[in-house]
């Protein structure tokens, strides 16, 4: 049974016994297969899958983002686009797990610090006491692979618990992991942390150059945003929908509801550690600071900002946080950053829960035509 | 006594009875002040969870601004003692201060979204930003040690065995039976007990039976935030101030409610005992791995008994 139908078949059978709803919560914006116009046309699926579901607005932002480094400055594409992308994927896999598996972790920073230190440990830095100098095409997939299994580890320790207690859990062990950093000299050479650490010369190209590093933050945070976009039609992540919104039902109906959990934070461990690499790499090095209870909060921060119902909205939240980051401390003193973007997040907390998207989505319902959010809201039982 | 049970008071307990006899005829004296450092850490750390799981058995409200409490309870007790001179006036500042900052959270905003845990807990953590980044501008980032009460000022001597403790570190031990008492006598013995002990049961029946729910909560409140202030006094004369506390003193929190289990009291003076045991233990005996002692509980913790020691069914 394919994602489409079997969406459909969940739907039809929920629709009848459902009182008649507002439009806004529902999902599906897959067009009926009977509008399908060039159905008796021999181009291959997957093009005629594009020709279907691209509009005007994405060859628009692709070719924006395709073209953004060559027109703006090294300053642009370097400390606010790359860093944006990056940021956004680490939400990403935040936004992942907590918009379609309903789990609120906070130690998606910790993992993405997992893989940072793993590359800095196993790949080259200016500690030659501690980095064990792999070349990269052994430390990178190394250290993501123990950052996925952490991830999974994590999940495992943290899906044994429910809802609120997530949160807390997942703080707990993200602090612990500051503090072994902090306090550990053997291997992660305590509060001074590893330094230089830089991207690998591939094809003669120098990978952290402002305009090849964008395009190397770009390919990954689209393949993540595509991978979760894929992921969420898919079986597994239409069964993950169900955890989220019943649990109890999605287990009578014979589905292992934890492994369902646990495999979403793997999943979500290998976009934070992708992240994780890309973030050593940008910032060159890897200190206790850049896996604290800051950096855990600020990856929330971004991915409630954007707005966790659909993937874009982590890089939404990325953008507007890097752009508060990098131009607030012209307005005001550059020490109260924290009391500016903690005003906005209570802001977004407080008036719009579903973020930058929601704001959106209600303005577009208030004078546009009835617009839909991808991913199906939370029903309460 | 189950025969589950008796395997892991003995898998447990064992290795801990080995540890112990070897240690105390190894060096008697380390092992003793490392007990009574750890008890007396264990104190500091139940006055300020009991309040975080006070307020969590109640309300289902993660207070993750705990911390940041905590650190206000500490500046403003150090700002008063500054005036008056007087400490015991700093404390009751800090747990006005902190009492009253969590009435205004409780009434201002958290009031208006109940039974929304996560926005809730996302309310706390901005409120922590923001608190935290308003007592870094006011105070700076600079160390602030509260001086002891003279009467509490300098060691006992002469106990034997241990020869001279601190007398204030001692004092610790007793302000975290003291308000232990406290809070047994008031969850056990009287109306506002009654109420909020009712209320963890069943909120809803609660407000049937006639009882203004959102009062008893905003009480509840207070006292947990109050506790958190008072523990930031305490802590300013024992610990020192200094942004990065509140973090500190959060973690601590969150590990003694989870292993104790969540909205228990007993659990978090059972929780704070293992806690402040295993941090004080690892620091004296093996001082690179103490966080992962405390790590490793927790695990084991979860991997047996997932809403901890005390905790019950939610």
């Amino acid at each position: 049974m394919s994602a489409a139908q079997w969406r459909r078949a969940m739907n039809g059978g929920l629709a009848a016994a459902q009182r008649p709803r507002p439009a806004a919560p529902r999902a599906v914006p897959m067009p009926a297969p009977a509008e399908e116009p060039y159905a008796d046309s021999d181009a291959p699926r997957w093009l005629k899958y594009l020709w279907r579901t691209l509009s005007a607005r994405h060859v628009f932002v692709m070719a924006f983002v395709l073209v953004f480094p060559l027109v703006a400055t090294p300053f642009f594409t370097f400390q606010v686009a790359a860093q944006s992308l990056v940021l956004g994927l680490i939400a990403l896999s935040l936004a992942f797990l907590a918009g379609y598996g309903g789990m609120v972790s906070l130690a998606q920073m910790t993992v993405a610090g997992i893989a940072g230190y793993g590359i800095a440990v196993l790949g080259f830095s200016s500690s030659p006491e501690i980095s064990l100098r792999w070349p990269w095409w052994v430390a990178v997939p190394a250290a993501i692979a123990v950052a996925v299994l952490c991830a999974t580890l994590i999940g495992w320790l943290s899906v044994r618990t429910e809802g609120i207690y997530t949160i807390m859990i997942t703080l707990a062990i993200g602090v612990a992991f500051y503090y072994l950093v902090l306090q550990n000299y053997s291997v992660f050479n305590g509060f001074q942390g590893l330094r230089e650490l830089k991207p690998p010369t591939v094809f003669g190209i120098d990978w952290r150059a402002p305009v090849p590093f964008y395009y190397l933050s770009l390919a990954c945070a689209m393949a993540g945003y595509f991978l979760v976009r894929y992921i969420v039609r898919a079986p597994f992540g239409i069964a993950l929908q169900g955890v989220r919104d019943n649990p109890r039902r999605m287990e009578a109906l014979g589905f292992h509801v934890v492994a369902h959990r646990v495999a979403a934070y793997a999943l979500s461990g290998l976009l934070a550690a992708v992240g994780g690499v890309l973030l050593a790499w940008y910032n060159a090095l890897m200190t206790p600071g850049s896996v604290g209870t800051g950096w855990m909060i600020n990856i929330l921060v971004i991915a409630v900002l954007g707005g966790v119902k659909h993937p874009i909205g982590a890089f939404l939240g990325a953008i507007v946080f890097v752009l508060l980051q990098t131009f607030a401390i012209d307005v005001i003193d550059r020490e109260r950053f924290n009391l500016v973007i903690g005003l906005v997040f209570l802001a977004i907390v407080l008036f719009s829960p579903d973020g930058l998207l929601g704001l959106w989505a209600k303005l577009r319902s208030r004078f546009g035509p009835n617009q839909v959010l991808t991913s199906t809201q939370r029903r309460h039982p | 006594m189950s025969r589950s049970r008796l395997a892991a008071w003995i898998l447990i307990g064992g290795p801990i009875a080995v540890f112990s006899i070897w240690a105390l005829f190894d060096n008697t004296r380390l092992y003793l002040v490392t007990l009574l450092n750890g008890l007396t850490l264990a104190s500091l750390y139940f006055i300020v969870a009991s309040g975080f799981t006070l307020v969590f058995g109640l309300m289902r409200n993660v207070n993750l601004a705990h911390g940041s409490l905590y650190l206000l309870g500490g500046y403003v007790g150090y700002v008063v003692a500054g005036w008056t001179g007087w400490w015991i006036l700093a404390l009751a500042a800090g747990f006005l201060a902190a009492a009253l900052a969590g009435l205004l959270m409780q009434w201002g905003i958290l009031r208006h979204m109940q039974g929304q845990d996560l926005r809730q807990t996302m309310v706390t953590i901005g409120l922590s930003i923001v608190v935290a980044d308003i007592l870094l501008w006011i105070f700076t980032g600079q160390v602030y040690q509260l001086e002891a009460p003279e009467w509490l000022q300098g060691p006992i001597r002469e106990i034997p065995l241990i020869r001279a403790y601190g007398a204030f570190r001692l004092s610790l031990l007793g302000f975290g039976i003291v308000i232990g008492l406290f809070l047994w006598w008031l969850l056990a013995r009287t109306r506002v007990g009654m109420m909020i002990r009712a209320g963890v049961d069943d909120r809803a029946m609660l407000a049937a039976a006639g009882v203004n729910v959102n009062l008893v909560f905003a009480v509840t409140f207070a006292l947990g935030a109050g506790l958190a202030g008072f523990g930031g006094v305490i802590g300013a004369v024992e610990l020192s101030m200094v942004p990065g506390e509140d973090i500190r003193l959060l973690l601590a929190s969150l590990i003694v409610v989870i292993v104790g289990g969540m909205g228990s009291v007993v659990g978090a003076a059972i929780g704070a005992i293992i806690l402040g045991l295993s941090e004080t233990y690892g620091l004296a005996y093996a001082p690179t791995y103490s966080v992962v002692f405390t790590f490793v509980i927790l695990i084991l913790v979860l991997a047996f008994r997932p809403r901890g020691i005390m905790g019950k069914a939610a």
